[in-house]
């Protein structure tokens, strides 16, 4: 049998199973046992906050009050406090929709596909980003909801037995898919999130020493023991949850595509929207993981979970995803021209190539943001240097909101009738302060989340410690120098 | 459910765990279970555990999805309410895939959650009792159910020989009850012995 018996060797037949060479860069730095990790990772949640901390946390709540203050406005007024006019009907909050969306798509990469490609790395970002794409989703669900004006009535949407006739929701248009879509993504999310969190929260819970601790934790890791068959189910549940969210993750931002792509606008009826978006997705969202978690690790002293090699890789995420939305942009630009349509051809060269345009300024804008500037990624220094990686991330995340503006507005501000392009569109502070407030949300709730909940799931770095722990990668050298022959010899059983 | 009483012996090494789950069950003790910080790959084999049928069940909640989704719109588009849109016609299968595969999905990711909660007995508010608190931290716990025919001595000098450390002899509740971890009232003692 394979453990019967054998007194533990250099390396023990465990750590073999686990062999992973020396060539991967390891992915916990520094010498570390399991109760190091709990220590590392717990110690800042149960510090009392810091003045930063606190600096932060306000300047968050400020800015969603003003969020909240611009949404009474527009309930109060109605839509018309918003600068959206004809032919514009969608202007910053869908463009915002879009973009808050996007955001999210990349914690479901690293926590779900990341998890069926086996990468180790995940493990170090992924409770992050996870609860960066609950709180990005719950930002983006703001704006169609408010969007609709007389939002008292937003239950309509739903498909429900009313007094109508019954009168139901028309299952045919996308519109009513982003419902589902996003509710969905939402709830599987969560989820997801919050099934990884249960023994970490377990964690938190026996080691709390105040009364409150004891209380808040003791509710929410739902008496979570670590009992083998409960650890058992929690994989299998992970593994299906990975495989579910996997598909969903590409259908929410294909649907999203669909928005457009299903209706007859210059500009907006392609086939290449769906990938098209989906890659945008990662790539923005990736960014604003960068964003979050070159703060995050500096602020928590993670740097040795969340090390210089996880950025490295992100940022060969966003280079890969950045060349692929630059080559949708392209081919996009020469099917439009290609495909002979004077209305398609018109809308690019004449609303958004042309920088003299109106709009053009957007356009080369978001050229230069997503497609121009990551490529500097190629370059294993840059990659690897924080200060860049933080300044490219926010320059992504601005190129990717305008290439959502650019491709609501400039296809909507002029289509097929010269007589009703519109005037040029500009929001108003009410348009630009809901946008802030969402801003306000997100950050209220990561800070919240980085204050109470372990940022860097703990269970699974444990889980992966024997394999890419620093201390423990140096004992495979013994491996690493092994003939072929010897090896078998060795470990044959 | 019952207190009982347990031999508990902890290890720190999931190296040194691994065999002594094998002697413990080749001994014939009886393992109540061994909780760990994070899942051991393979330890529930190594203790006999069956594999779990949670994949089963979400792939059961999912085809429920699926056909209630298909079934709904089916009814409204056909029978309850046509729509005649633009003259296409009233079962528009292409249209209805994104919604079936969406709830498709809700159903099994929820039915699942809903199950493992179940199963393990997870929910706010339940409390159970623990061997040792750092089982959630770097201590792998393993507790040996006393039966009439146990020798508490002789079960707790194996453990020692398979590597133990810590080895003791507790009394625990087996079942959950409602509760909070900063207090050690139940919610509901005194019906509950009532009811007993």
């Amino acid at each position: 049998m394979l453990f019967e018996g054998s007194k533990p060797r250099i390396l023990s037949l465990m750590a073999l199973l686990k062999y992973e060479s020396q060539v991967r860069p390891p992915l916990v730095v520094g010498e570390k046992n399991y109760h190091d990790v709990t220590e590392d990772i717990c110690t800042p949640v149960e510090a009392n906050p810091s003045k930063l901390w606190w600096i932060g946390f306000l300047i968050s709540v400020a800015l969603l009050m003003f969020g909240v203050y611009s949404i009474y406005r527009e309930v109060t007024y109605g839509v018309g406090q918003w600068n959206l006019n004809r032919t514009i009907g969608w202007g910053w909050d869908i463009t915002n929709f879009v973009w808050w969306v996007g955001i999210g798509h990349a914690g479901t990469l690293i926590s779900a596909i990341l998890l069926l490609f086996r990468q180790g790395w995940r493990t170090g970002v992924n409770r992050a980003a996870e609860a960066m794409t609950i709180f990005a989703v719950m930002c983006a669900g703001q704006f169609p909801i408010w969007h609709m004006g007389r939002v008292w009535m937003a239950f309509f949407v739903l498909p429900y037995p009313n007094t109508r006739g019954p009168l139901w929701v028309n299952f045919n248009s996308p519109l009513l898919w982003d419902v589902f879509a996003i509710s969905t993504y939402f709830t599987v999310s969560l989820l997801f999130w919050y099934s990884g969190l249960l023994p970490d929260l377990a964690t938190l819970r026996d080691r709390a020493k105040v009364k409150w601790r004891k209380m808040f934790y003791g509710v929410t890791a739902f008496g979570w023991t670590g009992s083998t068959k409960h650890w058992q189910r929690h994989e299998a549940l992970s593994l299906v949850l990975a495989g579910l969210s996997t598909p969903l993750v590409l259908s929410v931002h294909t649907i999203v595509s669909f928005d457009f792509a299903t209706s007859v606008i210059p500009g907006w009826h392609t086939t290449i929207f769906p990938p098209y978006f989906v890659a945008g997705a990662i790539f923005s969202g990736f960014a604003m993981v960068q964003t979050l978690l070159l703060v995050t690790r500096k602020v928590l002293a993670l740097e040795e979970y969340i090390t210089i090699e996880h950025i490295e890789v992100m940022n060969k995420v966003i280079v890969l995803t950045g060349s692929i939305v630059g080559i949708a942009y392209l081919t996009e630009l020469f099917m439009a021209w290609y495909s002979h349509v004077n209305y398609e051809w018109f809308a690019f060269k004449e609303n958004r190539v042309n920088l003299f345009s109106p709009y053009g300024w957007a356009y080369w804008l978001m050229m230069g943001c997503n497609v121009i500037s990551p490529q500097i990624f190629w370059f294993r220094k840059m990659r690897r240097n924080l200060l860049v990686t933080f300044f490219m991330s926010i320059l992504v995340n601005i190129g990717m909101w305008f290439e959502r503006f650019v491709i609501i507005v400039t296809s909507l501000y002029r289509d097929y009738l010269p007589s009703s392009w519109s005037t040029y569109y500009s929001p108003t502070i009410w348009e630009v302060g809901f946008y802030l407030g969402t801003f306000g949300l997100f950050f209220t709730c990561y800070f919240l989340f980085a204050k109470f909940f372990p940022v860097i799931a703990v269970a699974e770095i444990k889980h992966i410690l024997k394999k890419n722990g620093e201390s423990y990668k140096e004992k495979m050298d013994v491996v690493e120098k092994e003939s072929v022959e010897e090896f078998a010899h060795h470990h044959a059983h | 459910m019952a207190i009982k009483k347990f031999v508990v012996g902890c290890f720190y090494d999931e190296q040194v765990l691994f065999p002594a789950v094998k002697q413990v069950r080749k001994a014939g003790y009886k393992i109540h279970d061994v909780y760990t910080p994070f899942p051991i790959h393979g330890l529930d084999a190594a203790m006999g555990l069956r594999d779990t049928s949670l994949h089963t069940a979400g792939f059961i909640y999912g085809i429920t999805g699926t056909t209630v989704a298909l079934s709904f719109i089916t009814w409204v588009f056909t029978t309850d309410w046509p729509m005649n849109i633009g003259g296409k016609p009233f079962f528009a299968l292409p249209a209805w895939i994104p919604i079936t595969f969406e709830l498709t999905v809700l159903f099994a990711a929820v039915g699942m959650v809903l199950t493992f909660c179940y199963l393990c007995q997870l929910a706010p508010f339940v409390k159970k009792d623990h061997f040792h608190l750092r089982a959630t931290d770097d201590t792998f716990v393993m507790a040996i159910e006393c039966t009439e025919k146990t020798n508490e001595a002789e079960a707790q000098q194996f453990l020692e020989s398979v590597g133990a450390v810590e080895i003791n002899t507790q009394y625990r509740e087996t079942g959950w009850w409602m509760g909070r971890y900063d207090k050690e009232t139940k919610f509901f003692s005194e019906k509950a012995e009532a009811i007993s």
